[in-house]
């Protein structure tokens, strides 16, 4: 029960560090200055979650383990996070739409954590969920003028959905830490897709064409895609250039 | 009222330190002036960026890398200020953009040198911003409103960054071997660009005169550059590193630090396009502006729909 | 009396020498739309003041205002209002619009003089 309640821990901070080390990566990049400023507070709060969450893993992990030695340390296998969050940042529609249909998920996931049974996490999903709701609220607003603005963006768009969509299957199928604590995702599944399907339809896609879409599986289990080894080469250089070192 | 009572007037109002502000009268020279200097400052701004943003998918841990990002996202802000304080004299942000993108106007060569190693982010906090600082805080008092009230909006907020950097070189002046070479190594590198961020020795300084007299400078490049080295001349000290000047010693009759003659030569080829990134920075500002296009243009034609049928209904 | 500010033209005195736009800025531009932005600090205190942003709706102007302007926990209630749509007093009427306030210490409470009995009033 332990183990299960350290690896779901680590699920959850895994989720926003790694996104957040992906959209860290428009911090000076930006479409425009304001959205630069907006999308790196989105960072800042992912960044920050995933913190607490660390130090509570580190807490239940117990020995020398700290926030670093969990976030920078380990290997790639042992890595939790879900697929969707590692995919390429590509273009500013595969960053919004990748944005929003985390955040719609995390935004169900959070809702559902203020109720858990561990005081810990439920303080955490409870701070953790006003930022969400401002994420999922900033990157819907996106999504629509994306998906209802120009030709152009409406077709990138849409192919972000189709790069993304893959990976949002992951999302609902239960790991073992999540069974065994009781916190079986699939219970969130159609509140998101509702969100999402009234806001894609909003936006002026649609869904359609995904209905039998063959969905990635694996990073819950640490089974990634290529891309999680070069998050981690640039995540973790310092810490094993110089090992033991106080930052 | 002719123009050279106005600009009796407006003399009248600089010397009295009454704030210009944006629909009074100003001479066209002034206006131009303060143009170019506030959206140069701002380019600096957000070219600044760059070099800082190389590090943060390596930050050594994850308080760093909360930190460094909140700084350059800072760095984002006050080039925003900025921008915002120029379009009050009748320049869009675009055109500035523009202006930054085709070479013709300028930012601050410091962010042409390459952040090397980890170490770089501490040497930048400290030297840097410490140098930025300096000028910045004068400027809080420059003659032009939205420029002035922009620097202190500014300042409040660069406050954590140059201790930020002071403090992260400080762990590393306290950790390994390796850690300590580090921070050497990026203060060696660091020191002498910084010096040059004060610009040329006054009497070749050519836009020095106007702006003294119109108070949108108020103390001139060696004054500053020289408190600037009297204050990181004792602050080292405290990091138990050494400066990269043998001739740096203080000076009892001046009640100043003396320091050796900065490299001129290398001070205008950066200036002139060719430090070691000159290329590098130009080319990332433009390609997020140009890939930032699309995104633009969506949100605009977005608003107009929405627009069109709000009014529609 | 009523004169809308043109962010464009702002600072020009076009009656008069000198103070003249800069000839670039007849262009049109791409930029999203400028607003205003005001910042209530804490609940009691009137909306201040704080600065511009550009922004293609009223909607993302609040939320660029928040990510702007609020980072350091200084507000808890924003407007916005598109530049364009400001009404500013004109300098050169300063002079009769704010001189005749000038000679009217009566309204004032410093210019009474009470008995020290009379506290607080
Ligand atoms: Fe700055
Ligand atoms: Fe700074």
């Amino acid at each position: 029960m332990q183990q299960a309640l350290l690896d779901y821990t680590l699920y959850l901070s895994d989720n926003s560090l790694i996104l957040g080390q992906r959209n860290a990566a428009w911090c000076g990049h930006g479409p425009v200055l304001e959205q630069d400023i907006a999308i790196t507070n989105i960072t800042l709060d992912l960044i920050g979650q995933s913190r607490i969450l660390y130090q509570y893993a580190a807490q239940l992990k117990g020995g020398d383990a700290t926030e670093d030695s969990l976030a920078f340390l380990r290997s790639e296998r042992e890595y939790k996070n879900c697929l969707l969050v590692e995919r390429p940042n590509g273009d500013w529609a595969q960053t919004i739409l990748r944005q929003f249909l985390f955040s719609c998920f995390q935004r169900e996931l959070y809702t559902q954590l203020t109720k858990e049974k561990d005081s810990t996490l439920a303080a955490i999903a409870t701070k953790a969920l006003r930022e969400v709701s401002y994420h999922y609220r900033w990157s819907r607003e996106w999504v629509l003028r994306l998906g209802d603005g120009t030709a152009e963006s409406h077709t990138r768009l849409a192919s972000a959905l189709e790069n993304l969509w893959p990976y949002t299957g992951e999302l609902f199928k239960g790991a073992d830490y999540e069974l065994a604590l009781g916190l079986d995702p699939a219970m969130l599944y159609t509140n998101w897709l509702s969100a999402v399907q009234s806001t894609l339809k909003e936006a002026t896609l649609s869904l359609a064409s995904f209905a039998s879409c063959f969905m990635q599986t694996g990073g819950k289990t640490g089974i990634h895609t290529e891309e999680l080894g070069f998050i981690l080469t640039d995540l973790q250089y310092m810490q094993r250039t110089y090992p033991g070192c106080d930052w | 009222m002719d123009s050279h009572n106005l600009e009796e007037q407006f003399q009248h109002k600089i010397d009295q330190e009454i704030k210009i502000e944006p629909k009074d009268w100003m001479p066209d020279a002034y206006r131009k002036t303060n143009i170019r200097q506030i959206s140069q400052h701002a380019h600096s701004e957000v070219v600044g960026m760059l070099p800082e943003g190389n590090w943060v998918s390596r930050a050594p841990s994850l308080k760093r890398k909360v930190i460094l990002i909140a700084k350059i996202q800072d760095e984002g802000g006050h080039g925003l200020y900025l921008y915002a304080a120029a379009e009050t004299l009748g320049q869009s942000r675009e055109q500035m953009i523009n202006d930054l993108h085709s070479g013709k106007a300028k930012y601050s060569s410091i962010f042409n040198y390459p952040a090397l190693t980890w170490a770089d982010m501490g040497a930048i906090g400290w030297l840097v911003d410490g140098a930025a600082i300096m000028n910045q805080v004068m400027l809080t008092r420059t003659s032009y409103g939205p420029y002035a009230r922009a620097m202190v909006r500014i300042c409040k907020e660069e406050s954590f960054h140059q201790r930020q950097g002071f403090e992260s070189l400080l762990v590393l002046s306290k950790g390994s071997e390796g850690q300590r070479v580090l921070c050497q190594d990026a203060i060696n590198r660091w020191w002498w660009p910084a010096l040059m961020m004060f610009g040329p020795r006054d009497h070749e300084s050519t836009n020095s005169d106007m702006s003294m007299k119109w108070r949108i400078k108020r103390k001139t490049n060696d004054e500053l550059r020289q408190q600037f080295v009297d204050m990181i001349a004792e602050q080292i000290k405290v990091l138990g590193m050494t400066l990269p000047d043998p001739a740096l010693r203080w000076n009892a009759i001046r009640n100043h630090y003396d320091f050796g003659e900065i490299n001129w030569n290398e001070f205008w080829q950066v200036v002139k396009g060719n430090g070691p990134c000159n290329k590098e920075r130009l080319e990332a500002r433009k390609k997020a502006w140009g890939q930032g296009a699309w995104v633009r243009e969506a949100a605009q034609a977005y608003a107009n729909k929405k627009n069109t049928r709000t009014k529609a209904a | 009396m009523q004169r809308l500010i043109k962010k464009l033209y702002y600072g020009d005195i076009p009656d008069a020498g000198g103070g003249t736009a800069p000839s670039n800025d007849q262009q049109p531009t791409t930029d999203w739309p400028l607003w205003e932005v005001f910042i209530r600090s804490k609940q009691g205190l009137d909306h201040k003041h704080v600065g511009s942003l550009h922004a293609s709706d009223a909607q993302m102007a609040i939320e660029n205002a928040r990510d702007v302007y609020t980072r350091r926990q200084e507000g808890v209630s924003i407007w916005v209002v598109e530049s364009k749509r400001l009404t500013a007093s004109n300098p050169a009427e300063a002079g009769e619009l704010f001189e005749p306030a000038a000679d009217k210490v009566y309204r004032h409470p410093t210019f009474y003089n009470l008995p020290d009995q009379v506290n607080y009033i």
